[in-house]
């Protein structure tokens, strides 16, 4: 994790939004704006304005954890002491579809470790990097809420179940040809 | 006629979403097609019901096909429907159970407040409201026993009654809906199948303690219960059961949802209030409670989504028909989820005082593949194993407790004979060193340090003190820790330890792990006899470990397995033999 992001705040270069640049040229912080008012004093709120930063961009760099914290007046270290405390925030971009793998007590019972090697076997990357297609990242976590139907994956807001190494990869493999397919088209 | 599909998170799941779709395309005109919550035989999903003026039929496993079948049924037409009735056996294990939380689950539109109101559905509260002062509420809670489902078990009432003597000018009620344990999922069934009893146990919650704030804090993994819930307040507020003047009376109260960001310890209440106020969180010192001290300082009532859930029913039913269930220390009815090697897993909501036998055996089917039963494991990470000579506990607060687990949040994991004792224990410990909040030393070092000393026995090379070692460890972190979190951490240790310390002999001592689930202690060897050189296990090793000719029996070289097991995936005739 970087350390001296506070040296590297766009915010410190001008007061005018528009010219802010950030390290990752695809942020467009107009999107995250109309949030930055709503919850601007009110107390508490940081967590819900990384939520929804997180959900415009994929993932939380720190230039723009650097610039929320210079548009709420919450100290930088403590922006990123919550951003490092709750799993669901990340500060590296993340592939175009998350597998969150549940590695719960339910499903670790029923093998959710084998699904998980067949997985990196596949997909030839550890938990949280991106594959080489760009296509993929998988997290594990625990617990996805349907664990009479273990091991389960869920994949976008797509939930997979009764999950075998063999089915696993299937099913990635045919959202890659999907992909592939809506790339040509 | 009215076509009603299961579609809980573990129905979708399943695929109901798509023969939802599918039914709604082309059931014929005049009979909708509408969705319900989790009814808990989650090991049928698909569901789909049909509901006509005499009858009431349950179809199960519905896959398109089925799905095309019961349309001919519907039409009139000659077809195979039956053959994806449910069974009768399956039928009679729902109609066995006693549902006060889970009533209306998977039997009501939960996207339509009008079928909650059809079935009494805030008419507890109204009574509430209109009838009855806030001691009086708690009173009916206190005759009926109620405690709280969230895991600790604590009575509703006492907690209801501190917040509402607590001096303030604000106070919040708050509902905990992160159901961190992993392997429990009754609290999402409840808020995607039922929202509006949370809701309505919440305002009456409100009304008792004098509160005008509700905040829902749910987990970001349950996507579709925060969905569900939105909804449902929005249609509380059009009728005016939430906001001002509600029931024409002086009293208002709103419900706004909180969003978890993914923290386990954030299911305590104390580092709930704090992930709330929008911190790390990290629990804080007791006392003060939240009932006098909570969010932003101010008494806050805060209860587990199945506690809420039950308050309606013990409103309209009486409190003493609520006590009269149950036993002595523990009232009325718990639901569990049933999941791991269990043959039928969901949700079963039972009277407390029946046996764990009733449940795996009775409800749960028995054990998955014909195999045999271990232990299950209740009260999550928390909590503790129970071995199969246990089989006949009673499920009450204080008999699992001296069994050496707990209640928890209802969350039982069944076990066969190929779950290594040992690996679950670390696996526990692997859990909660993670999610340790890292505030104070005996949780964040001791429990790495229990974690490194069971990854070293699992891993074949555990030393002849490591059990000594284990349990002196464990006692000091009960001990020395300020949560929960880290007192309860070494339980599942713990009851491995005295459950099951012949596992853990047989991993120092003989380096075996019965079980097969310990890579590092397994062996890898070819049987000549079924071998038959089809060569397909050495293209398939990625260490070159196997060697042989064609058509002659085939051999593994110890030295170079890596035990990744894939030679014994692919073999077609079993000759890969693990030991
Ligand atoms: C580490 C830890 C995790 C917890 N997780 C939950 C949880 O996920 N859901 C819950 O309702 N209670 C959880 N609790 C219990 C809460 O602290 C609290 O006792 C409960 O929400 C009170 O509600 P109840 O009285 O209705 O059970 C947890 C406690 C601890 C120590
Ligand atoms: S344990 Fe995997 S979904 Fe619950």
């Amino acid at each position: 994790m970087e350390r001296n992001f506070t040296c590297t705040c766009p915010a410190e270069q001008t007061d005018q939004m528009q010219i802010y640049k950030f390290s990752d040229p695809a942020i467009d912080i107009t999107l995250l704006e109309p949030y930055l008012i709503k919850y601007a004093g009110t107390e508490g709120s940081l967590i819900t304005v990384l939520q929804k930063a997180q959900d415009i961009y994929g993932y939380l760099p720190v230039d723009l954890l650097a610039y929320i914290s210079r548009r709420t007046g919450i100290k930088p270290a403590k922006v990123m002491g919550v951003v490092t405390f709750y799993t669901q925030f990340r500060t590296k971009p993340v592939g175009k579809n998350l597998i969150l793998l549940c590695q719960g007590t339910a499903c670790h019972v029923n093998g959710s470790s084998d699904i998980e090697a067949a997985i990196r076997d596949y997909l030839k990357i550890e938990e949280g990097e991106i594959s080489e297609n760009g296509l993929f990242t998988y997290n594990n976590v625990a617990c996805l809420g349907c664990c009479s139907l273990s091991p389960v994956m869920m994949i976008g807001d797509k939930t997979y179940g009764k999950l075998t190494k063999d089915s696993a990869v299937k099913i990635l493999k045919e959202i890659a040809q999907q992909e592939q397919k809506e790339a040509v088209e | 006629m009215k076509i009603t599909v299961g579609k809980g998170s573990c129905g979708i799941a399943a695929g109901a979403g798509e023969i939802f779709s599918l039914l709604e395309q082309k059931a014929p005109a005049g009979c909708p097609v509408v969705v319900t919550g989790c009814i808990g035989m989650c090991y049928l999903e698909p569901i789909v019901n049909i509901e006509t003026d005499d009858k009431n039929i349950t179809f199960v496993k519905v896959n398109a096909e089925a799905a095309d079948e019961i349309l001919k049924y519907i039409n009139g037409e000659e077809n195979k429907a039956s053959q994806y009735i449910i069974e009768r056996e399956d039928l009679d294990n729902l109609n066995s159970q006693q549902r006060i939380a889970l009533q209306n689950c998977g039997i009501i539109d939960p996207e339509n407040i009008g079928e909650y109101i059809a079935r009494e559905g805030y008419k507890a509260a109204e009574k509430c409201i209109k009838e009855l002062t806030p001691e009086q509420v708690i009173d009916e809670i206190k005759i009926s026993g109620l405690s709280g489902r969230g895991g600790a078990g604590f009575s509703t009432a006492f907690k209801w009654n501190a917040a509402r003597s607590s001096k303030g000018d604000k106070k919040y009620v708050i509902c905990n809906a992160d159901e961190g344990d992993p392997g429990a999922f009754m609290d999402r069934a409840v808020i995607e199948g039922d929202p509006h009893a949370v809701i309505e146990g919440m305002l009456i919650a409100a009304y008792a303690i004098g509160a005008d704030e509700g905040i829902v804090y749910v987990r970001a993994e349950y996507p579709l219960a925060i969905i569900r819930l939105e909804l449902a307040l929005k249609q509380a507020r059009e009728k005016n059961l939430l906001g001002e003047n509600i029931f024409g009376c002086d009293f208002c109260f709103d419900i706004r949802i909180k969003a978890g960001a993914g923290a386990f310890v954030c299911g305590e209440e104390t580092a709930l209030i704090a992930s709330l106020e929008g911190e790390r969180g990290m629990p804080r010192l007791k006392p003060p409670f939240p009932a006098e001290k909570g969010f932003w300082k101010k008494p806050s009532n805060i209860n587990n989504v199945e506690t809420y859930s039950n308050v309606p029913w013990i409103i309209r039913n009486g409190g003493a028909a609520f006590a009269s269930m149950g036993t002595e220390n523990s009232k009325g009815t718990k639901v569990f989820a049933l999941t791991g090697k269990i043959a039928k897993g969901g949700l079963v909501e039972i009277p407390m005082g029946k046996t764990i036998y009733d449940v795996v055996y009775g409800v749960g089917g028995g054990i998955k593949d014909g195999k045999k039963f271990k232990a299950v494991q209740m009260g999550g990470p928390s909590g503790g194993c129970i071995p199969a000579e246990l089989i006949d506990t009673m499920i009450d607060y204080k008999t699992l407790v001296a069994a050496g687990a707990m209640m928890g949040s209802g969350g039982m994991v069944v076990m066969d004979e190929t779950t290594c004792m040992v690996d679950m224990a670390r696996f526990f410990l692997d859990f909660t060193v993670k999610e340790s909040c890292g505030k104070c030393i005996h949780c964040r070092i001791g429990n790495q340090r229990m974690l490194e000393i069971l990854d070293r026995i699992c891993d074949g090379n555990g030393r002849e003190d490591d059990i000594e070692l284990l349990s002196d460890l464990a006692l000091q972190i009960k001990d020395g820790s300020l949560c929960a979190l880290g007192q309860t951490a070494p339980n599942p240790v713990l009851t491995t330890l005295r459950y099951f310390l012949n596992e853990y002999e047989d991993h120092i001592k003989n380096k075996k792990c019965t079980a097969h689930q310990c890579k590092a202690l397994l062996t890898y060897f070819i049987d000549n006899d079924k071998c038959t050189g089809c060569t397909l296990c050495a293209k398939k090793c990625p260490n070159k470990a196997i060697s042989g000719e064609v058509k002659k029996a085939h051999s593994i070289d110890m030295e170079k397995c890596i035990k990744c097991g894939k030679c014994a995936d692919a073999c077609r005739f079993k000759a890969v033999v693990v030991d």
